[in-house]
């Protein structure tokens, strides 16, 4: 066991990296770009190192200035965190490289401060999966929810409206986890979540505490979108910047999830009466469903595929939370893969949604008309995305899907496995039906670039490629590496008891 | 039994798979990218044919990729059941090559890269379904064929194309994620493996019901060999260009459904607990009933490839029925079909390509007197279509007279009748095409009928093919020594 610094490292410097954006970049709009990518790189080599480590010598806590625990801030860099981290860090390398191309064009002289906002929400994502401490986790989210608000704002066409909305939203699901802390401290006197877990099976489990517990949970829910509490989603993520969704879309949502599964069982413990009583599990499991199938079915009513995409996000969130209350290995596997799977997809996604945008503009079905041949690169990415999305191996997608089925199956939750296969159909539905207009609809003969029949292939820029046949590549490399990362991360990262 | 680990399996299902990226990089000189084909599928044809004497001998080849869920790895295995179609299937595509150069050149076809690269990703699929060691690496490959053969279905992206293509991935996706997919996930959750054991590995780990869903999910799942009622997608997938419907509608993708349901009912099932438990009676009541249906279906047809399209469903259910009187007979029989119908059909097929080229016909009613203009192709024709009815000295009548045996060693004599019955039927349905080819007076004929064929890139392929047939009955021990292995182990 070797506590280094590295991990400090990785999140500070986004940190950082964002004060020297705001200030440098208001004389040169050229340091940005170098700045940005620079500190991400270097996070997310330090966040790697980190990893390996973890993976040797096993994880391990950290106190940050020595400000001892429980007064203090306390970090824990254990399995589940530092993967957390990884994907993070590597979801925001890949990210930025296309962001930076797409923010330079769209928000021209205000690429400094979309860049600020964007290297703070990324430092709070850091913080958010390694924090150790019950209330920093709401500070953190905070800071990452206000930045994000921030960045929706910098959007297209409704885009303040859409952040109120969110803003009040995210700000009620702040409450609620901030009453649920409270009635926490004020059962236990602490909130460093080792402490918690120590003490509360100690308690007796009365109202206080499943009202602790739930308003903690009901104000995750609203961060994280779940069904039905999930309305001002699908608006915020179709109004952002390109630039901010290849970012916001892939890692709010699962971060916190990540938060859930750390607050029900880092803080909680599987043994909790309120995760077993079985007439609970029922009702969140069965709510996961309704909302997987309700999210699928609304994907299906739209004409654009950015706001399609919005409510797969949706479904998505369904799975995982469904997983994880599955309460048994095999869901929580598959809860816990699917995170780092779905934050890939979607990444690979709008990373796609992005290229397209650069070229195409608006992003209705229509206007998607003979992209094959125009962006063959770009639609290969998608293609292979939406394989993950509807679970073809060797694609991640399957993989966490298969662990989620069989959990579902090992519950006896029927109504939750339906939903997995139908949602997989309905996927297969919404984007084959994508693809078919890019393969067979030929643009119109005015539209830019189209002679007679014979349609240039233009490219988006190699910045917004790259990172778009990285993600898709990774969709893959990770499906096939599933055998290890469960092996060797998630089962070691399962609480006791399972 | 002697299986050694080999990297000889991967490189037979990867050569087209890489081979795909030269074709699309020699996109602007048609020669070289035809080269490359016919090179890639000789190479594929070598290697496969290069692992056959271990087999022979009683042993194979195995390869790990990857293990991705505990106990279950994406591997290969070559064994006897493997190797018996992906010998089939890899000939067969070097004749396929040469005859879409001499097809799409004649027709002068557009994207003529992207169907070659399609072609070349879809048998790589082909092979790696034959290959595989485990029910997750089939699914996998069996994916990877729905989807590569999509643009080769859609290929002239009109709206006809668009629907079929539609009704395609509906039918292969849809019932892949829906029965396959569950029923995989319920086996390994009863058996904890999913790897391909002789003689099963679900005996004793479930009940009569449980494994009679099973099946049916199977049955259903795998609609690429088309059992009815989820045979919808095959006439509608006609609309490709000919080489595609001749290979991959008549031997590749078809064939891997059957294949693949003949795997599950070897290797997952395993005879025995499907005998014990008396469910041998689904498969074959269930490849009945698409056996004469079918048959009946395909004498109202015009269009002569949906004819045959229609004819190719009901042949396809006869290897299931085969399989399903479990007896060694039939069983042999079921395997053997896959063969004897891969080359009598694939030799139909080109055939109606050669006469589309040639004469410009794909109704059946508007080829009268063309077999006088055409002998070669109509006389490979018959042949097949003798092949596919079960005349001897063509090798479906081995395959037939197997099944006939199979049933009356079960003591099924219904069956016996569907076989013969439906082989009437058959006889019904080609014949006439043959009769109006030869006898019947040419509608629009001037007197003077020259012969004019198909160019000769496309007479070559349906020639050896047709040959191919009488060749299979006379000499037929390789099929029946790779069976043999199947059957009794």
């Amino acid at each position: 066991m070797s506590p280094t610094n590295l991990h400090m490292y990785a999140l500070a410097t986004p940190l950082i990296g964002a004060f020297a954006v705001m200030v440098a970049g208001r004389y040169s709009k050229r340091v940005v770009a170098p700045i940005v990518l620079g500190v991400l790189s270097f996070s997310f080599a330090a966040a790697l190192t980190v990893f390996l480590q973890v993976l040797s010598g096993g994880g391990f806590r950290y106190v940050v200035g020595n400000w001892l625990a429980p007064y203090g801030i306390e970090l824990s860099v254990d399995h589940l965190g530092s993967l957390m981290q990884v994907l993070v860090s590597g979801v925001a390398l890949t990210a930025s490289v296309s962001a930076v191309k797409s923010v330079a064009k769209d928000l021209e002289d205000r690429q400094h401060l979309f860049f600020t906002l964007y290297l703070i929400l990324i430092a709070g994502l850091h913080g958010l999966v390694l924090t150790a401490d019950a209330f920093n986790v709401y500070v953190l989210l905070e800071i990452a929810s206000i930045t994000a608000y921030g960045l929706i704002a910098l959007g297209r066409g409704r885009a303040i409206v859409s952040s109120f909305n969110y803003v009040i939203m995210g700000s009620t699901g702040a409450c609620f986890y901030l009453l649920g802390i409270g009635y926490l401290y004020i059962l236990t006197g602490t909130l460093n979540m080792a402490d918690l877990a120590r003490i509360i099976p100690t308690l007796e489990s009365g109202p206080a505490l499943a009202t602790a517990f739930s308003f903690c949970i009901v104000g995750l829910w609203i961060k994280m979108a779940f069904f039905p509490l999930h309305v001002w989603l699908p608006n915020a993520y179709s109004d952002m910047p390109d630039g901010a969704a290849v970012l916001v879309a892939p890692l709010m949502t699962k971060v916190t999830i990540y938060l859930m599964i750390r607050f029900m069982f880092s803080i909680f413990s599987p043994a909790y009466e309120f995760i077993q009583h079985a007439a609970v599990q029922q009702i969140v499991v069965g709510v996961a469903a309704v909302g997987i199938v309700c999210a699928s079915a609304m994907a299906l009513g739209q004409k654009n595929l950015r706001r399609m995409l919005t409510y797969l996000i949706v479904a998505e969130v369904g799975y995982m939370v469904g997983g994880v209350w599955l309460a048994n290995a095999q869901g929580m596997t598959g809860a816990i893969l699917h995170i780092v799977n779905d934050a890939l997809m979607t990444l690979c996604l709008f990373l796609a949604v992005s290229a397209i945008a650069s070229r195409v503009g608006e992003l209705d079905f229509e206007s998607l008309r003979g992209l094959f041949r125009r962006m063959p690169v770009t639609m290969a990415a998608l293609v292979v995305a939406a394989l993950s999305m509807i679970g073809v191996p060797p694609t991640c997608g399957f993989f966490s899907k298969w662990y989620l089925l069989l959990g579902g199956i090992e519950a006896g939750q029927w109504l939750y496995v339906g939903a997995l296969i139908f949602s997989s159909l309905v996927n297969a539905i919404l984007f084959f039906r994508v693809i078919e207009i890019a393969y067979f609809r030929m643009p119109d003969a005015d539209a830019p670039g189209t002679g007679h029949g014979a349609v240039q292939v233009r490219e988006a820029p190699a910045m917004m490629l790259q990172p778009l046949v990285v993600a898709a590549a990774a969709l893959i490399g990770v499906g096939l590496a599933t055998g290890p990362l469960v092996q060797h991360v998630i089962r070691v990262a399962l609480p006791g008891g399972f | 039994m002697n299986v050694e680990p080999s990297i000889l399996p991967l490189a037979a299902v990867l050569i087209s798979l890489l081979g795909a990226v030269p074709i699309l990089l020699s996109d602007r000189r048609p020669n070289l990218r035809e080269a490359w084909t016919v090179l890639i599928s000789l190479g594929k044809f070598t290697i496969i044919a290069a692992l056959l004497p271990a087999v022979l001998e009683g042993g194979g080849y195995r390869f790990t990729v990857a293990e991705v869920l505990p106990g279950v790895a994406i591997a290969l295995r070559v064994d006897a059941m493997g190797m018996y179609f992906a010998l089939v299937a890899s000939f067969l595509w070097i004749l396929t090559s040469i005859y879409s150069i001499g097809y799409m050149r004649a027709l002068n076809e557009h994207d003529q890269t992207r169907y070659y690269a399609s072609f070349a990703v879809a048998m790589s699929a082909t092979v790696g379904v034959a290959f595989s060691a485990n029910l997750l690496t089939l699914y996998l490959f069996y994916e990877m064929l729905s989807l590569s053969t999509y643009p080769l279905v859609t290929h002239k992206q009109d709206a006809e194309a668009r629907s079929a293509g539609r009704k395609y991935l509906t039918y292969l996706l849809g019932t892949s994620v829906a029965f396959t997919l569950p029923a995989m996930i319920l086996i390994y959750t009863l058996t904890g493996t999913l790897d391909f054991t002789a003689g099963g590995i679900l005996a004793g780990k479930a009940g009569a019901p449980t494994v009679a869903l099973l099946l049916v999910l199977l049955v259903f799942g795998f609609a690429k060999a088309a059992v009815m009622p989820l045979h919808g997608w095959l006439p509608a997938a006609m609309v490709a260009p000919t080489p595609v419907s001749s290979f991959l509608h008549g031997v590749a993708v078809v064939k891997v459904g059957v294949f693949s349901i003949l795997r599950m009912v070897f290797f997952v099932f395993g005879t025995g607990l499907l005998a014990d438990l008396n469910l041998g009676a689904i498969l074959t009541a269930l490849a009945s009933v698409t056996i004469i249906v079918a048959s009946l279906v395909a004498l109202t047809q015009d269009n002569l490839k949906r004819r045959l399209a229609y004819s190719t469903i009901g042949q396809l259910s006869y290897m299931i029925l085969g399989a399903g009187m479990l007896t060694a007979a039939g069983m042999t029989g079921g395997l053997l079909h896959l063969s004897m119908h891969a080359f009598g059909k694939i030799t139909l097929f080109l055939c109606a390509g050669a006469i589309y080229i040639a004469a410009h016909k794909s109704n059946i009613s508007e080829m009268d007197g063309l077999g006088r203009r055409m002998p070669v192709t109509y006389a490979a024709f018959f042949l097949a279509s003798l092949s596919i009815i079960g005349m001897p000295p063509l090798g479906g009548f081995l395959s037939k007279w197997s099944m006939v045996i199979g049933a009356i060693d079960g003591g099924q004599l219904l069956l016996v009748a569907v076989i013969l019955v439906s082989s009437l039927l058959n006889a019904a349905y080609f014949f006439p095409i043959v009769y109006r080819g030869f006898f019947a007076r040419a509608a629009e004929g001037n007197g003077r009928e020259e012969v004019r064929e198909a160019p000769i890139l496309c007479l070559i392929p349906l020639s050896i093919t047709a040959l191919f047939c009488l060749g299979l009955f006379l000499w037929p021990s390789l099929a029946l020594q790779l069976i043999q292995l199947v059957v009794s182990p």
